[in-house]
């Protein structure tokens, strides 16, 4: 039995030459250290083939049109065979390949290995991390439930706001000149066929040029790159040092990337994927759009930048960093590589991730949305603790005026605002007035909504609280 | 005899340097580009269609004029000008309308003038707040707190006929 099948594929092996192009491959010499640093690469590679599979079962049950898709989604999460865990495996992965992206790019960029020969694996590195930054996007829309469909208003808003060409680019986006039934069939476009398309090809360019100038060696300090002498230099590393890629090397990417499958398929199977919202309806005004995770941090960024300075931070914003991610293998090609004798890329490093991770917790917090839930302040809460009718009627005003919404009292109310439990500690009554009449920074003039008697009971009560 | 046949097996070489072999290269990729070029139409109109096509404005009722209190703010739908028919619920968009006295309407798009997200009508503050960035906007559309850089877009309004109609406007894009 066994020599049968071992005709069968030398058989193969003759005809094709299966042998012949995947033997140079596996055994390929690597250099022999630091091999664990070296698994993100391989691991975001392996994502990409999970959301490809997983998207091509996803295709079998998703309707992509504007009146089905919800429906569609509806019978993925609750009807169809493990239809929630495939959704869910989906959404993990997506949030997974983000991540490994960037663990990705950090490292190389760590162990500087845009430089000399390898600029080409950056630039093309770049072209997929923007890419894959899409695909996340585009996938969220295809939800197409009503944070979908509210995500893509405010993309079109943000790619509106580039000057000159601003509004066609929206329409380019929105496959019209509002959101429609030409919107979704777009983003599905996008999503499934063109950009994984440029996706496949710079996979395989960055791949290619993985192999042809081999995997960087861990660096040194003290033994910069000269392009003069470094071809033949690595030809000589490589002869005294290397070791073959598989098993050597490679098993550490299997394992790692086998580990990252079996925890998205853990989360999948206990946490799932985030719960649709609403059906998509423009008309349905009561929903908080929220993007996914990773865009969170962009809906930070907008809503604590300094108003002003808004259209061009979101214009220039995006393309002056692509134009220095490009730039960076070109300003820097030679010298040193150990990150020990480069440390102001070691500071541009940390002062991303403590970005990043600012403005993603705080955008998952967003402190600056009214509390549209607030319920109406007890007048328990307030004191004193026997409070006359002019307090009492201010107590309630709070609510129904609006201003709990923004300003916590006594812990019930929202932190768009300061917190006004002891303000009368702090501003006199006459402060006050001036305050709520004019308003002032973030908060509205309520000078032409509240009648003379609102606002001093609005005030008696305000002054109360110490 | 000899020197007969290897002159006939050499190619005659022109002065300008242009060969045989070089004028069926430049034929072939010349037939070849047109060729792709030709292709390209359709798929390339496919893209950008929705950037050369215009839609007409058209006149949407969205109600009765005694179904509107004076000076109450009211939510009303209207159909798209070009929705598809399987546009499903999307067909429709929201707006804002205000009866300002007996004899004027005023309309606002329910878009944020920020970037984009829904803005709700808090009827007892008088007051249009938005959910995401924290923008709030007066009765009249003019910002009164937070990151919007100008106030809420406005749909033209007529009555006719005692009915309430709005004119379909493109979504509100802010730009620079």
């Amino acid at each position: 039995m066994k020599r049968f099948f071992g005709r069968i594929w030398h058989w193969l092996d003759d005809r094709i030459g299966i042998n012949d192009i995947l033997k140079p491959l596996v055994d390929h010499p690597v250099p022999p250290r630091g091999l664990w640093t070296y698994v993100f690469g391989s691991a975001t590679l392996f994502m990409f083939v999970l959301q490809v599979v997983t998207g091509v079962a996803l295709s079998l049950l998703y309707q992509p049109s504007s009146s089905t898709a919800y429906h569609s989604l509806e019978f993925i999460t609750y009807q169809a065979k493990f239809g929630n865990v495939l959704r869910s495996v989906h959404f993990y992965g997506a949030s997974a390949m983000i991540i490994l992206v960037g663990l990705h790019m950090t490292r190389t960029y760590i162990t500087a290995s845009y430089k000399f020969p390898r600029e080409m694996n950056w630039i093309s590195g770049v072209f997929l991390l923007l890419f894959t930054i899409f695909m996340g996007f585009t996938g969220q829309l295809l939800r197409w439930d009503s944070n979908g469909v509210w995500s893509s208003v405010v993309a079109a808003q943000q790619l509106g706001r580039v000057p000159f060409f601003g509004k066609y680019l929206a329409r380019l986006l929105l496959g019209g000149d509002t959101i429609g039934s030409a919107s979704l069939t777009r983003f599905y476009s996008y999503h499934v066929f063109i950009i994984p398309t440029f996706i496949f090809l710079f996979i395989a360019l960055h791949l290619w040029l993985v192999f042809r100038h081999g995997i960087s060696e861990l660096p040194k300090a003290g033994r910069p790159v000269d392009p003069k002498k470094y071809r033949k230099w690595y030809e000589d590393y490589l002869k005294k040092y290397a070791v073959p890629f598989w098993p050597h090397a490679a098993w550490r990417d299997v394992l790692f990337s086998s580990i990252i499958v079996i925890l998205i398929i853990l989360f999948a199977w206990f946490k799932g994927a985030p719960d649709l919202t609403t059906p998509p309806d423009l008309t349905y005004i009561h929903t908080s759009p929220n993007p996914d995770w990773y865009m969170v941090l962009f809906f930070a960024l907008f809503a604590l930048m300094p108003h002003r300075i808004e259209s061009a931070a979101m214009t220039i914003g995006p393309v002056l960093t692509v134009i220095i991610l490009f730039v960076i293998p070109f300003l820097a090609n030679k010298g040193e590589r150990s990150p020990m004798r480069r440390p102001w890329a070691m500071f541009g490093v940390i002062c991303v991730f403590v970005f990043v991770l600012s403005l993603l917790v705080l955008g998952l917090q967003h402190p600056w949305s009214a509390e549209f839930d607030a319920k109406p302040l007890p007048v328990a809460v307030a004191h004193p603790a026997n409070p006359d009718s002019s307090v009492v009627a201010g107590v309630h005003l709070f609510y129904s005026r609006g201003c709990e919404y923004c300003h916590k009292i006594g812990g019930y109310g929202g932190t768009a605002g300061p917190d006004l439990s002891l303000v009368g500690n702090r501003l006199s009554e006459q402060e006050l007035t001036i305050r709520i009449v004019n308003g002032g920074g973030n908060m509205p003039a309520y000078g032409g909504i509240l009648t003379q008697a609102d606002l001093q009971a609005l005030v008696n009560f305000l002054h109360a609280q110490r | 005899m000899n020197k007969n046949e290897s002159e006939q097996d050499q190619p005659s070489r022109p002065e300008d340097g242009l060969t045989r072999k070089g004028f069926l290269t430049r034929i072939s990729l010349s037939i070849a580009g047109i060729s792709a070029a030709v292709m390209a139409v359709p798929v390339i109109s496919a893209l950008v269609a929705p950037l050369l096509e215009s839609n007409e404005a058209l006149w949407r009722p969205v109600g009765r004029v005694d179904e509107f209190p004076v000076g109450g703010t009211r939510l009303v739908s209207f159909e798209n000008a070009d929705s598809e028919n399987y546009a499903g619920v999307l067909a429709k968009s929201a707006a804002w309308l205000r009866r300002i006295d007996r004899n004027r309407f005023i309309a606002f798009a329910v878009n944020c003038s920020h970037l984009g997200c829904p803005v709700r009508w808090e009827e007892s503050a008088q007051l249009f707040m938005c959910p995401c960035h924290g923008g709030v906007y007066y009765r009249d559309g003019s910002v009164a707190a937070g990151p919007p850089p100008k106030r809420l877009t406005e749909y033209k309004v007529r009555v006719r006929n005692g009915v309430v109609e709005l004119q379909t406007a493109p979504l509100p894009i802010t730009s620079i």
